[in-house]
Formats: structure tokens, sequence, C-alpha cells
């Protein structure tokens, strides 16, 4: 932290189980910046929190400089524009990162509200609706990373880039869902063998393996969470 | 040179009006196909297989899709002029975080709290209203979103609350006004003024009596659901 190299001051305002605070996390370890990571306590917001983000009241936020920048993808372009020298995160050609920043908007506006659907869900059909979209999502996915990875190891090429971060740092999600849904598979060998490879060398990059948490741990948080969602959908 | 770029739109969309302005201000011929919606064309269906939906700007063959994500893609291989994203990171993380939120929070809440009923409209009423004063104080001393000139946020935004005055008109419902929200107001109005900008709008009456029209199928549609 004293040795930040010009780096300026960076603090990231998150929690451990969030996805969404795994992206700014892993964009800062390719590009080697340290940083203070402000953990959130569970079921309440900080004053910084509530100061640095009034719109949404959200994590993660990125202080830089005590600047606050808010939305995971967007904190993700601002580590990858601020930080140019390190190693990019964003694909250089023009309609790369229009296809790139497509992809990382597929994954947060359809194919995760599903996971929170199937988690959370109230009757056995919507959980199952639930699951059926997000099997069609990962077909979907699949056929990106085929097209867009041209036979290397990630969507980014050779090393993890803007996708890979989006999608990637759901992963943990991903897996204790299939434990909590008994067993259902959405990494599947024979349906998505593409993503079953991407997501072991993903969970084994040096800037990802200490940032994405053991399942186990994310299906204890889970239930806390879960149990948060159903009482307030209860009292409402 | 016009068969380089196409963008599949439809007449009464904003997000489509969004990449018009976009494609005028950087000075660039292009072929506009209007999509009927209702009987999308093989051009759309395949240039936007996940989300079928419009605006698609397809240049050299390649398509692209999602406004923002078009805008920022005709922003970036287009430098020459007008540009519409600022250069340095913290102001361009800034303008992705506003139309962002027009786009995820604004648009959706707005069309609860013109269409929904009960408590629900009440509720988006409310949040609606605070959308609008978090835009307010963003733009006040500006004179753009964009600062001196306009750019992103000020295309994004402009054409979605140009829409939804026309939703305003058609329900007859005050949430937007002069008194509450000057400052947008006053913006509104100075890039109505801007003649490349107002081009790029429909004719006012067309688009409420088209808004009218589909506001009635979809009342129409949810009442004979609730019957059934």
């Amino acid at each position: 932290m004293a040795n930040n190299n010009n780096n300026g001051d960076v603090k990231l305002i998150g929690a451990w189980p969030s996805p969404f605070v795994m992206r700014p996390r892993i964009a800062l370890n390719i590009k080697s910046v340290e940083y203070e990571f402000l953990q959130e306590q569970f079921g309440s917001k900080s004053d910084l929190l509530l100061k640095s983000n009034p719109v949404h009241k959200k994590i993660p936020v990125l202080l830089h400089n005590d600047k606050p920048i808010c939305e995971s993808n967007i904190i993700v372009e601002y580590i990858d524009e601020v930080w140019s020298a390190g190693p990019s995160i964003l694909p250089s050609d023009a309609h790369d990162r229009a296809v790139a920043r497509f992809w990382a908007a597929y994954v947060d506006e359809k194919w995760f509200p599903n996971v929170r659907g199937a988690a959370a869900a109230s009757s056995e059909e919507a959980k199952n609706a639930a699951v059926d979209q997000l099997k069609e999502g990962m077909a979907l996915l699949e056929g990106a990373y085929v097209e867009i990875s041209k036979g290397k190891d990630f969507f980014g090429g050779e090393k993890i880039g803007f996708i890979d971060i989006a999608f990637g740092s759901m992963l943990a999600w991903l897996r204790a869902l299939q434990v909590m849904l008994g067993g259902v598979k959405l990494l599947d060998e024979e349906k998505t063998p593409g993503l079953c490879k991407w997501a072991a060398k993903f969970s084994a990059d040096p800037a990802v393996k200490d940032v994405l948490p053991e399942t186990e741990k994310i299906i204890e948080f889970a239930k806390l969470l879960v149990a948060k969602i159903k009482a307030a959908a209860a009292s409402s | 040179m016009a068969k380089e770029i196409k963008l599949l739109g439809t007449w009464a969309s904003p997000f489509s009006h969004r990449i018009e302005l976009a494609l005028k201000l950087k000075g660039l011929q292009f072929q506009y196909l209007e999509e009927d919606l209702s009987n999308k064309s093989q051009l759309l269906l395949q240039s936007n297989p996940v989300h079928k939906k419009i605006p698609v700007l397809i240049h050299n063959g390649n398509p692209i899709s999602e406004s923002l994500l078009i805008m920022e893609y005709i922003d970036e291989t287009w430098q020459h002029q007008n540009p519409l994203l600022p250069k340095d990171p913290y102001g361009r993380a800034a303008a992705r975080f506003w139309a962002k939120f027009i786009d995820e929070k604004v648009l959706w809440t707005a069309f609860k709290a013109y269409n929904d009923k009960g408590k629900e409209q009440e509720d988006a009423i409310e949040e609606f209203s605070q959308q609008l004063k978090f835009l307010e104080e963003e733009l006040k001393g500006k004179e753009y979103f964009g600062g001196e000139r306009f750019g992103f946020v000020d295309i994004a935004s402009f054409f979605i609350l140009q829409f939804l005055r026309v939703l305003q008109e058609v329900k007859e419902a005050e949430l937007m006004t002069e008194e509450k929200y000057p400052v947008l107001f006053e913006w509104m109005e100075k890039l109505q003024g801007n003649e490349v900008v107002a081009g790029c709008l429909p004719p006012r009456e067309k688009h409420v009596a088209y808004v009218r029209a589909r506001r009635a199928a979809a009342e129409e549609a949810a009442s004979k659901t609730k019957a059934a």
C-alpha cells in the first residue's frame, strides 16, 4: 500500500461473496495494482458506500484518489484505461470490443437474474423455469466461447480478458448453484465442453485464484442471502 | 460508401434515434432500413440472433447490437469529429454510468410510473421522481451532461426523455414538469433547437398517436389475459 508505484490511492468497497466485486479485484490483480479492500458488513451499508454511490447504494465501488467509480464492468474498463501499461483487458479492435461488451452485458442482464431466480425460487415451477433459462444461456455462452476464443484458452485469447472476467466471476456461484439445486449441470462436459475447460483454466489463473471463493463458502453464504431475500419478499 | 454502414431501426424507437444522431454527428453516410417488429427481417434475425432487437449497426458486414455499445463503437471507429465520450478515463466511466442508469433504471421505472396502478405505481412515481432529481443534479451548472458540448449521456438520455414526454401526454400524467425539473427542461429545449438533433426526432403528433395506439393494444391484451 505504501509503495504503490504512483498508482495513487486505490480502495475498493465490496464484499468477498459478490461476483460483481470479484471483477475489479481480478482486473486490479492483472494490472498488479495494490488496493485497500474495504469490506461491507452483510446486512448493512457503510456511510462511505452510501456517500460514494448515492444513486445505487451498491458494491463494488472503486475509489481512486477518493473519486468513486461504480458499476462493476464500468470499473473494469476504467482500470484497463488508467493502467494501460499493464496487460490489456479489453481487445484492441473496435468490433471485438463491442462483442466483448455485448457478452458482458448479456451475463448481467439475461443470465445472472436467473441465478437469483433459481436460488431464491418460491416454487418448484419457478425454479425449473429459471434453470431452463440458465441452461439456454450456457449453450449461448458456449457458442460464444468457441467463436471468440478461436481455439485459445480464454474469450480474451491467450490471457483473460473482459468477457472472461465478467462471466468467470460468476463461477463460484455457478458451482454452488449446481450443488444447491441437487446436482443440476450447468457446466456440462457433454453440452458445454469448451466452458468446462475454460472454467478450470480461469479459476487457476494467478489473477483469479485468490479472489474466487471456494464453492462451500458460497453455499454457506447463499443460505444467509436466500433467507434474507425470502424474508424481504414475505414482508412486502 | 453508403453500403458500408447499415442501420436497422424503427422510426418510433428512442434507441434507434440515438444511433441516427451518432452517425449524423460523425458525418457518416449510411443506409437506413426500417424494421417491422411484427415481421422481423432475415437480416435483423441473422444480425442479432441473441436479442432479435433494433437498433443494429452493420459495418462492413459486421453487426453490432445494443445502442450504447453501438455508440461506443461509432465513437471509437470514427474519431475525426464530434467525440461522443471524453478522453479521460474518469469522465468516460461517469458517462457510461449515467447512460446505463437511464437504460436500466429510469426507463423501466418510468414505464411503471406511467402505466401501473395502485401501490406499485405510487412507488414507481416516487422512484422516478428521485431518479429525475439525480439527473437534474448531475446536469446543474453545465451546458450539457457532456460539459460544453453534448455527448454520450446527452444523446443517450435526450431521446429517452423525449419518448417519456410522449408517453406522459398519452397517459395525461404530469410526472415530468418544467417546474419540478427546470434544468432538465432547459437542456431539452436547447437540444430540440439543434437542427441535427431535432432531425432525428419523429413528428410529435405521429409519435403520440403511435404510442397511444400501442398502449391501448397493450391494455386490451392485459385485460383479456386477466379475464381469461
